[in-house]
């Protein structure tokens, strides 16, 4: 009862800082692409102008939900909801530090790994269902984005699996006590990283959305809650991406001095604050770039990467 | 690879620079004399109206935003009976100053125009006319002009010979 009680709590509690955390990502996202591009960015309502999330949150709830009459009613509606379900089932795993996470499965990574590419359901569906050249267009780079991608995150992560010996995520990181594994899986970590990117649909890679090619993506029709669901989802998924890169690569909870949850935390803000600086230095590669830079270049050199990793275990045992 | 990385150090720095942005409330930007903003009319030295209702600046305004009626004094002095300028349409093109033969018409540095109800935007004779001469001080259109309107008689304006009598044969 008990331990119910307190899984209950745990997952009350994550829940709410992290859809607080990835609302209050709106801002900051804004405020650092100002700071990149000499502005200020919103500053006026409230302290630092923190309020504007409270602002567009009120607005997107008063926009008209419209559902277009040529949509596919069902499929339209329950979309949106999967991106932030998915990315929200993620977490599950996420070790914030040794005593904050609900499930410490014996299967993390993988779990991980299946849940973030669910995620890309909902941009097939949106897309689909919105019954829009556009979107479907969206929906269609969205799904061979995923599958290309998802295939060397994978392979990017079988490394550190082998170095560790262990799927589960808090094994993971207790395997980095003395090193992290960015310092001996450095190509794993670029790549990973790369993956995530693309995984979480964020520039460079939002190719499924492009809106100078595109209007809008896969959620060219969507208004209202529906569109911010995808917004929140997409902001989840940036968290979730940094906080598997700081739990995979940079050492997760451990570090000196400081409580777990707040190196943790730390760590994580860095990496979140890379992804909006990525966004605000490079420009959208091609479609078929894309496409060709994933099969051609960065597949061979995960695989690569994988087969020295193993021989270099072999030799130590 | 390595321009990527480039892209990214430059942006990175440029969190350091001086920023672009003017807090417009607090702080307020140069206008310059030139700048084409709430038109205005203006009055000659002596405190009488410029406008001599000649419809140049409505004939001129391409969206059609001047309205005016001119009219006579008992000195045959002309003056407009009222003059509206619709700022809700204005688009501050400036040709009305252009056309203006008199410099009655002129644009301000001004822009703070901000009204809550559309109809304020309609701005009447009361509402344009000023109490300057604006960017041309001294002149006075009927100083020059050759018609008597009570300013001056006939013949004695600037650079101007008084009249000849057409009946006389002295020279």
């Amino acid at each position: 009862m008990n331990e119910i009680l307190k899984y209950t709590l745990m997952i009350v509690i994550i829940l709410f800082t992290l859809t607080t955390i990835a609302a209050w990502l709106i801002w900051l996202e804004r405020r650092m692409l100002a700071l990149w591009q000499d502005r200020y960015g919103p500053n006026r309502a409230g302290p630092f102008g923190l309020f504007i999330v409270v602002a567009d949150t009120i607005k997107l709830f008063f926009k008209e939900d419209w559902i277009p009459p040529f949509a596919e009613k069902a499929v339209f509606v329950f979309a949106p909801a999967i991106v932030a379900a998915a990315v929200l089932l993620s977490f599950v795993v996420v070790p914030f530090a040794p005593d904050i996470l609900v499930a410490d499965l014996d299967i993390g990574l993988l779990f991980f790994l299946a849940m973030s590419s669910l995620g890309v359901y909902s941009i097939v569906l949106g897309g689909w269902a919105s019954n829009n050249k556009y979107s479907l267009l969206g929906a269609l780079r969205g799904a061979s984005q995923m599958i290309s991608y998802e295939v060397f995150m994978g392979l990017s992560l079988m490394g550190v699996v082998m170095l560790s010996g262990s799927f589960r995520l808090t094994d993971i990181v207790m395997a980095q006590k003395d090193l992290w594994f960015v310092v001996t899986q450095p190509v794993a970590f670029v790549l990973f990283l790369t993956a995530g990117i693309a995984e979480t649909h964020r520039l460079p890679f939002d190719i499924p959305e492009a809106e100078s090619e595109l209007v809008a993506g896969f959620h060219s029709e969507y208004s209202g809650m529906k569109f911010g669901m995808f917004f929140i989802g997409e902001y989840l998924g940036i968290i979730l991406i940094s906080a598997m890169v700081v739990t995979i690569f940079f050492g997760g909870w451990l570090g000196p001095f400081l409580p777990p949850v707040v190196w943790f935390t730390l760590k994580t803000f860095v990496f979140i604050v890379f992804f909006i600086l990525l966004r605000a230095s490079l420009p959208r590669p091609r479609y078929d770039q894309l496409m060709e830079y994933g099969w051609k270049i960065i597949l061979p050199i995960a695989l690569l990467n994988l087969l020295v990793t193993g021989a270099f275990t072999l030799l130590k045992n | 690879m390595i321009s990527l990385l480039r892209s990214i150090g430059l942006t990175f720095l440029h969190m350091f620079r001086k920023r672009e942005t003017i807090q417009y409330p607090e702080e307020k930007i140069v206008l310059h004399p030139r700048w084409r903003g709430r038109i205005v009319l203006t009055r000659d030295p002596d405190g009488g109206e410029r406008c001599v209702g000649c419809y140049l600046c409505a004939a001129a305004c391409p969206v059609d935003c001047i309205s005016l009626q001119a009219t006579e004094d008992e000195n045959g002095r002309r003056y407009p009976a009222f003059f509206r300028i619709n700022f809700s349409r204005c688009i501050f093109c400036g040709y009305c100053e252009e056309a203006c033969p008199t410099y009655a018409i002129q644009l301000t540095p001004d822009f703070e125009m901000g009204e809550y109800n559309r109809q304020n935007l309609v701005y009447e004779k009361e509402d344009l006319l000023i109490d300057s001469q604006g960017k041309y001080p001294g002149y006075n259109y009927y100083k020059v002009a050759g018609l008597a309107a009570g300013v001056k008689g006939k013949g004695e304006g600037e650079n101007e010979e008084p009249p000849v009598d057409i009946r006389s044969l002295i020279p």
